[in-house]
């Protein structure tokens, strides 16, 4: 009581800090209260009086002091009714305090609370989402059983809720509310199927949480939503995407078969019995001869997660890599190392978990973290657990390489002044002589020199660890047992001297001489010896007794008196068994002649292991492992299903296509006029009441069609019009990064086009044909798969797949070094440096070929360069055969951002050979380039055989100018001077951004910035998806949402400096258009004004 | 999740609880002095305690530690991470994270704690995000506020929660625009008693202040980003320009960050810019020994080396200390045994030497092992690595910013054996 009332002296003290500003003016009592000797009591009826003021910064000022108290633990209960009251209050802070008393009070004086109900639920109407939000925390929060049925009744409101921020909220109160009543269970269930479906970021993190906290086991509420939430993931909250691995990967274990493959495991150090599945699984693909192809998902989720090994957070760059360990191919798993290495960099306590997931990693597969050797080297200021650990890992990589530095490494160790450590760096040596058998001789002389240790700790350490050595094989090493008999003077370390008399008792037979006389001074100093050291003496008596009963039958039986009256029952006991086994008389039965058997049985070595062997029953990364005992609620991980369960479980239902979206998008239906082309695009579960989100699949499947519809003219509708149903249907938030996504996905399919146009240009029709068509479905395999709800796919193309899947097989080596050409700038400049070699597969799967060339990420932004909408087919003249003393060349814009430099404009030139010679040493000569302008050039081509043609690419920086660029094209013999002229709507880069940005962008681009022209459009151009074909067809613009039909908006940038070009095209009424161009280089501006007149108003 | 927090400092009180959910009683924390006690330093109380029916997750801080207990199986990592980021955020708000700083601002860490966490999973740990619903603490604020009567906390939800780029708040405004990045490259590295390298590699990061109005769209780029083997960004950056381009490129937070933490890959050899000689010899039955310790610069491309410490952790036999220096001085605290020896800037002419004799227990035994060097110092104006930032160009915004790079390169875990 006196220290309790103590503290509160103290606490007034600083509650007059706090409320110094309040206190005089609004209750001159107050003062008072802080006097050195006032009572709880006192203090209380001045907080009530505050608290009853009609002032709010009285009220604020108390309740600051109750929330002073509350923080340092003291009891504020009594205060209940007068804080209940200021519920209501209209100050925020005043609000916001009162709900942390009650969240914290409620609980235990229920009635008052229930008074706050009402103010609670009439704030879950609020229009502020704040509001909103909060009242419903605190409605969960306060634990009242009674009010089980309101919060039930709050949470499902919420969970439909407009504002994703009040539908976390209600993901959390589902766990608040399954705690206080698990009867609700079946109730809550519903309610997290359905925030699990919820589309937005900012709930998706919390709904698992509740998920994993409420039914955990029901993992088939995942299906549907398992690609959505790895297509999502990059864009969680890093709280939510620890919570969503963790679960993915548990769900991922019942659902896809093992990736690795059956050499592996055999490979792997002694890893059979941990994944006794494989086995099982290895003896049936040796029936079926089945090749393993990956389940597209289960790729899916391991690309997903790869960017996230970037991530600021240890727990998600944690979470990744146990993703990977538990999941991915173990060719793949390596890349993880390095930024767990990275990891070792932080906090002492992020370091201490991270070890022990390397330590548990290092032991099944070494190779991950050789190469990082050196990283996991000791230092002395660090504190000892890290030290351990380490050493740890430095054991566990050790092998017959490595082992002589390490060994090097470890003779500082022993030295170190932290004893405990120089004690397990003495084990890690024990353990890597025995596992290199190279060295064992080294590592027991190094030992042996120990011995000599001033540190008594060392010595006992190096006496047990050569006790353990020596039993592996003890032919050779009576020296060392001789030496150590005699250190049994010296040293008094229990277990050490435990240790020397237990190995000479086993291996007295080699120290005939020396073995009784040890036995003699044990004999002296019995009685004061430790427990442990005396029944080694008891022992090593016996043994000898057996092997050379003359000289010490006497001694031994004086020790056996000795130990009789022995205080402790454990030695007694021991002494009447050793005395009854091994003197004869006549009660002691059959067993006696077997004594020698007994005692002096071969003993089996023992196993120096790792303390971590056997944490790999445990999830890396989770508290059970850290704590290597199973926490409460930890879910364990099951072992590969031998068979994958159906795959089809996680496609999202075909649902009738809702109507909104039929008369919306009617117009480009009659166009195209296909019959599966709907049929196709799933629609969003009717449940979901908000996000209109679904455009992606639908817009892919769409491109997917006009793809198989297959003419490059078609494909230039298809893709319009998937910018018309994109710029339709347009959601409230998030639209800009959605967008961008979606723009990027089907990037790979422009790359596609872009690689058939080569081809054809190729003329080599035999091979370019067929490897089109693989192409293709390659890339609509990927796109089913990394749409975020993709849908059954219709028939006809799995069909068409089947079909060419023969043809694929033999086109599929010659893919890649295509590939090599156009996708250079998707490939992953970021080499894995880890040795692992990534073993190319014999048969590839197309889909495993789409995920390779698929290995990009999404990022958010909210204006950025995306890809182009349209590529040009439209080839100009560089050099005509007849002038070319025939070489003809033709150059177009890819349209593609540059590879040679962020500033060029990347630029297609096809050389054709139309002589019957070779022509030979293609290059490009002398370049008359304007101040400023750069190129950058092809490399030379060897030769060009007849009728034969290639296509180069080559970066031009034209400065955001329209000057030409003239250089020299040459061969062997001749030079021709050539020039490129770019059309002004090729220095351009095609940009995202929402509308709203569009129009702040555009508030800015206004005066001298601004030029605009009114034109006459003709009527057959007048609709919006005439408009935008022709806009993009003459210039590289990005498409940006619009909210009303009659104006239409492109932005872009230029190539050279970035600045944005934001164009608008005004329908207005009586077939007139305003044509307004926004932009910082007015130059270009016009000219580009100038271009698009012509192209709106011809026909 | 986390179920509640405990602030404990050095001397054992407890002086912060914190509940989310039912409250626990704070005899948990008994737990958690057992496992200090019989730890011998501070450093060495492990960071997960398992006790009957909690488990115990804490960190070690300013003197503070956190701890949080934990009901139910969770990644440790996790809450160890965002332990850190709680007092990373108090660090934001209060310019400390003490438990001074703490106590005085009791109100305002609660607000936050209840803001940072719900039901134990956190809710907002941006900390642009929470400058919004809870103004950090100024004496014009509160002396605004005692006047007009206005609150310290935000009444709409901050539009950084809902939009895709939460960590930056609307409405940013300056008179000024300017943006600052400093390259701080650290050198850990472990020398051999002969002096050769047996460990080292280059780790840095780039800590930002941008005080930038609007919605700027920055990028900037490397003359060498190749340098850059492994790589962690601050949420903000563009995952994918940084693969195909090399080019950082992103919308930044307002105020103090850190953009990126790298480490350099390790082909290229690491530039190490001191050496030091030194004879350290305890005599066998003796009660003396030899200190004498030399530094001097090496490889540092012209540029001065300051700020050079020197920190050794003598053996426990070891008495007192009896030296001269011919630059800087020192101290050696014989309760923990530790010589620190603020060097200064190293002029090439006169090498800093500090030497004499050690005064060792009479009795004791000649300790075993020398103690090893640990070196701090500073180099302005380069990246040892030399990693050069090419460009920063920004989009979105018309203003035309004032922009400033700074390269310092310091010694992280630098240690010479000896």
């Amino acid at each position: 009581m006196s220290a309790s009332s103590l503290g509160y002296n103290e606490q007034g003290g600083e509650a007059t800090e706090l409320g110094q500003e309040a206190a005089p003016t609004t209750a001159p009592s107050a003062p008072a209260a802080f006097g050195l000797f006032s009572s709880d009591t006192k203090k209380s009826e001045d907080l009530k009086e505050m608290l009853e003021s009609s002032k709010d910064s009285a009220k604020l000022d108390a309740m600051k002091r109750i929330v002073g108290m509350i923080a340092k633990g003291k009891n504020a209960s009594e205060l209940f009714p007068a804080v209940v009251k200021n519920v209501a209050s209209k100050n925020i802070e005043i609000k916001k305090l009162v709900y942390v008393y009650l969240m914290r009070y409620a609980e235990e004086q229920q009635d008052v609370a229930l008074l706050s109900i009402s103010t609670f639920q009439r704030a879950l109407k609020d229009p502020n989402q704040l509001i909103r939000a909060s009242a419903l925390r605190v409605l969960s929060s306060i634990r009242v059983p009674i009010i089980v049925p309101i919060m039930m009744l709050a949470i499902k409101e919420a969970s439909a809720d407009l504002s994703p921020y009040v539908r976390k909220n209600a993901a959390h109160a589902i766990q608040k509310l399954y705690s206080l009543d698990p009867e609700q269970k079946e109730m809550l269930i519903e309610v997290i199927e359905k925030l699990l479906k919820d589309k937005s970021t900012l709930v998706a993190g919390s709904v698992v949480m509740a998920f994993e906290e409420v039914c955990p086991d029901r993992i088939d509420l995942i299906h549907k939503n398992y690609r959505k939430l790895c297509n999502l993931l990059v864009d969680v909250e890093e709280w939510g995407q620890v919570v969503i691995i963790h679960m993915l990967t548990r769900y991922a274990r019942t659902q896809f078969v093992s990736p690795w493959k059956e050499g592996d495991v055999l490979e792997e150090f002694n890893e059979k019995d941990f994944y006794e599945t494989d086995e099982e699984q290895k003896e049936k693909d040796q029936k079926v001869k089945k090749p393993y192809a990956m389940d597209p998902d289960h790729r899916l989720l391991i690309r997903n997660t790869k960017p996230l090994l970037q991530s600021r957070n240890a727990a998600v760059v944690m979470a990744v890599a146990q993703l990977y360990w538990h999941l991915a191919p173990k060719s793949e798993a390596g890349i993880v190392s390095k930024s767990l290495v990275r990891l070792l960099r932080s906090n002492r306590e992020v370091q201490y978990i991270v070890l022990q997931n390397i330590a548990t990693m290092s032991i099944q597969r070494k190779g991950m973290f050789e190469p990082y050797l050196k990283s996991f080297y000791v230092r002395s200021t660090d504190p000892t657990m890290i030290k351990t650990s380490k050493l740890e890992i430095l054991t566990n990589l050790a092998n017959e390489a490595n082992i002589s530095t390490l060994l090097r490494e470890f003779q500082t160790y022993v030295k170190s002044q932290d004893k405990q450590f120089a004690a397990a760096t003495i084990q890690a040596i024990g353990r890597c002589a025995t596992n290199i058998s190279e060295v064992t001789d080294t590592c027991l002389n190094g030992l042996v020199c120990l011995l000599s240790n001033r540190d008594e700790i060392v010595v006992a350490e190096s006496v047990v660890v050569i006790k353990k050595l020596l039993q592996t094989q003890p032919a050779h090493h009576s020296e060392i047992i001789k030496h150590m008999g005699k250190l049994l003077d010296t040293i008094t370390v229990p277990v050490a001297r435990a240790s020397i008399l237990w190995l000479i008792g086993e291996y007295c037979e080699r120290v005939p001489k020396i073995a009784p006389d040890v036995l003699r001074k044990m004999a002296q100093s019995f009685t004061s010896e430790d427990d442990l050291v005396k029944l080694q003496i008891l022992n090593l008596g016996a043994k000898l007794y057996l092997t050379n009963s003359k000289q010490t039958k006497l001694l031994t039986q004086y020790i056996l008196n000795l130990g009789k009256y022995d205080q402790s029952y454990d030695i007694r006991d021991r002494t009447r068994f050793i005395r009854q086994l091994i003197v004869p008389n006549e009660k002691s039965g059959a067993l006696s002649k077997y004594a020698k058997k007994i005692f002096l049985a071969q003993k089996p070595a023992p196993l120096l292991e790792s303390p971590f062997k056997d944490r790999d029953r445990f999830q890396l990364g989770t508290l059970s492992h850290t704590l290597n005992t199973k926490a409460t609620g930890y879910l364990e991980l099951s072992n590969w299903p031998e068979e994958a369960p159906d795959p089809s479980v996680r496609n999202v239902e075909v649902i009738e296509l809702g109507k909104e979206q039929l008369v919306t998008l009617g117009k480009v239906k009659k166009e195209k006029s296909t019959e599966k082309f709907y049929s196709e695009s799933e629609e969003e579960e009717s449940a979901s009441t908000t996000d209109t989100e679904s455009e992606s699949t639908s817009e892919s499947e769409k491109e997917k069609n006009g793809k198989e519809e297959s003419s490059s003219m078609e494909n230039t509708e298809s893709s319009s019009s998937e910018e018309l149903s994109e710029s339709e249907s347009d959601s409230k938030e998030s639209t800009a990064k959605k967008r961008f996504k979606t723009i990027e996905e089907s990037d790979s399919d422009n790359m596609e086009k872009k690689k058939k146009v080569i081809s054809k240009k190729n003329k080599s029709f035999d091979s370019s044909d067929a490897e089109s068509s693989s192409t293709e479905e390659t890339s609509s395999d990927s796109k089913s798969e990394s749409d975020s709800e993709s849908d059954t796919e219709s028939k006809k193309p799995k069909i068409a797949a089947a079909t060419k899947r023969k043809e694929m097989a033999v086109q599929e080596k010659k893919a890649p070094t295509k590939q090599e050409v156009s996708l250079l700038d998707l490939d992953d400049f970021n080499p894995v440096s880890t040795p692992v070699a990534v073993p190319t597969p014999a048969i590839l799967s197309p889909s495993l070929v789409a995920d390779l060339e698929g290995l990009s990420v999404s990022k958010s932004s909210v204006i950025d360069v995306s890809t182009p909408v349209f590529v040009p087919m439209k080839t100009h003249e560089l050099l005509h055969r007849m002038s070319g003393k025939g070489l003809a060349a033709h150059y177009h814009f890819s349209r593609q951002p540059c590879i040679y430099g962020d500033q060029m404009v990347s630029v297609q030139v096809t050389l054709t050979n139309t002589t019957d010679q070779k022509l030979e040493n293609i290059h490009i000569g002398e370049k008359k380039l304007p101040t400023g302008m750069k190129m950058h050039v092809f490399n030379p081509i060897e030769f060009l055989e007849p009728e034969e043609s290639i296509t180069v690419s080559m970066g031009i920086d034209f400065c955001d100018s329209t000057q030409t660029a003239s250089f020299q094209l040459c061969t062997k013999e001749d030079h021709f001077s050539v020039n490129i002229q770019p059309p002004v709507g090729e220095l351009l880069l095609p940009v995202t951004m929402a509308e709203k940005d569009f129009k702040t962008e555009q508030g800015m681009l206004t005066g001298m910035n601004e030029t605009s022209a009114t034109i006459t459009v003709a009527p057959q151009n007048s609709t919006r998806l005439v408009i935008l074909e022709k806009v993009v067809k003459a210039a590289n613009l990005g498409l940006v949402p619009s909210g009303q039909d009659n104006i239409h908006r492109f932005a872009a940038k230029t190539v050279h400096s970035g600045s944005l070009m934001l164009v608008t095209v005004e329908l207005k009424e009586g077939s007139t258009a305003q044509l307004i161009i926004n932009t910082e280089k007015t130059v270009i501006g016009s000219i580009l004004l100038r271009e698009l007149k012509p192209v709106l108003s011809q026909g | 999740m986390i179920h509640s927090l405990f602030l404990v400092n050095c001397s054992g009180d407890i002086f912060l609880e914190k509940h989310w959910k039912r409250v626990v009683s704070q005899s948990v924390c008994d737990y958690f002095f057992e496992a200090q006690e019989k730890a011998a330093d501070v450093e060495n109380v492990p960071p997960v305690i398992s006790t009957p029916h909690h488990y115990l997750i804490s960190i070690y801080r300013e003197k503070i530690f956190f701890v949080s207990v934990i009901q139910t199986e969770v990644p440790p990592l996790f809450v160890i991470e965002f332990l850190h980021r709680v007092a990373d955020t108090f660090q934001d708000y209060f310019g400390e994270c003490s438990e001074t700083a703490i106590k005085d601002n009791v109100v305002i860490v609660y607000e936050l704690l209840e803001e940072m966490l719900d039901n134990g999973f956190p809710l907002a740990t941006e900390s642009n995000i929470l400058k919004e619903l809870i103004k950090p603490p100024t004496i014009l604020r509160s002396v605004v506020n005692s006047i007009t009567g206005s609150s310290n906390m935000g009444d709409t939800l901050p539009t950084g929660q809902l939009s895709n780029i939460p960590w930056r708040r609307a409405g940013v405004k300056y008179t000024n625009n300017e943006a600052y990045f400093d390259v701080i490259e650290e050198i850990d590295a472990i020398i051999d008693k002969s002096g050769s390298t047996v460990f080292a590699e280059i780790q840095g990061v780039i800590d930002s202040c941008i005080k930038l109005s609007g919605m700027p769209d920055l990028s900037l780029s490397f003359m060498n980003p190749r340098l850059l083997d492994d790589v962690s960004f601050h949420p903000c950056i563009r995952f994918k320009r940084w693969e195909s381009e090399r080019v950082l490129s992103f919308i930044p937070p307002d105020g103090n960050f850190r953009l990126i933490s790298y480490r350099v890959s390790s082909q290229n050899l690491v530039a190490i810019p001191v050496y030091v000689k030194h004879t350290i010899s305890f005599k066998e039955n003796n009660t003396s020994g030899r200190f004498d310790v030399t530094i001097g610069p090496k490889q540092n491309m012209g540029k001065t080396v300051e700020a050079v410490i020197v920190t050794v952790h003598m053996p426990k036999a070891v008495l007192n200390m009896n030296l001269t220096s011919t630059q800087g001085s020192y101290t050696f605290d014989p309760v923990i045994k530790v010589l620190t020896w603020d060097v200064g800037k190293i002029t090439p002419q006169k090498l800093p030497n500090l030497k004499g004799t050690v005064n060792l227990q009479s009795g004791a035994s000649k300790p075993e092992e020398n103690p090893s060097l640990n070196i701090q110092f500073k180099i302005q104006q380069l990246a040892i690595s030399g990693l050069k930032v090419n460009r920063l160009d920004m989009y979105g915004e018309k203003y035309k910013p004032f922009k400033g790079v700074k390269y310092i390169t310091k010694a992280g875990k630098f240690q010479v054996r000896t």
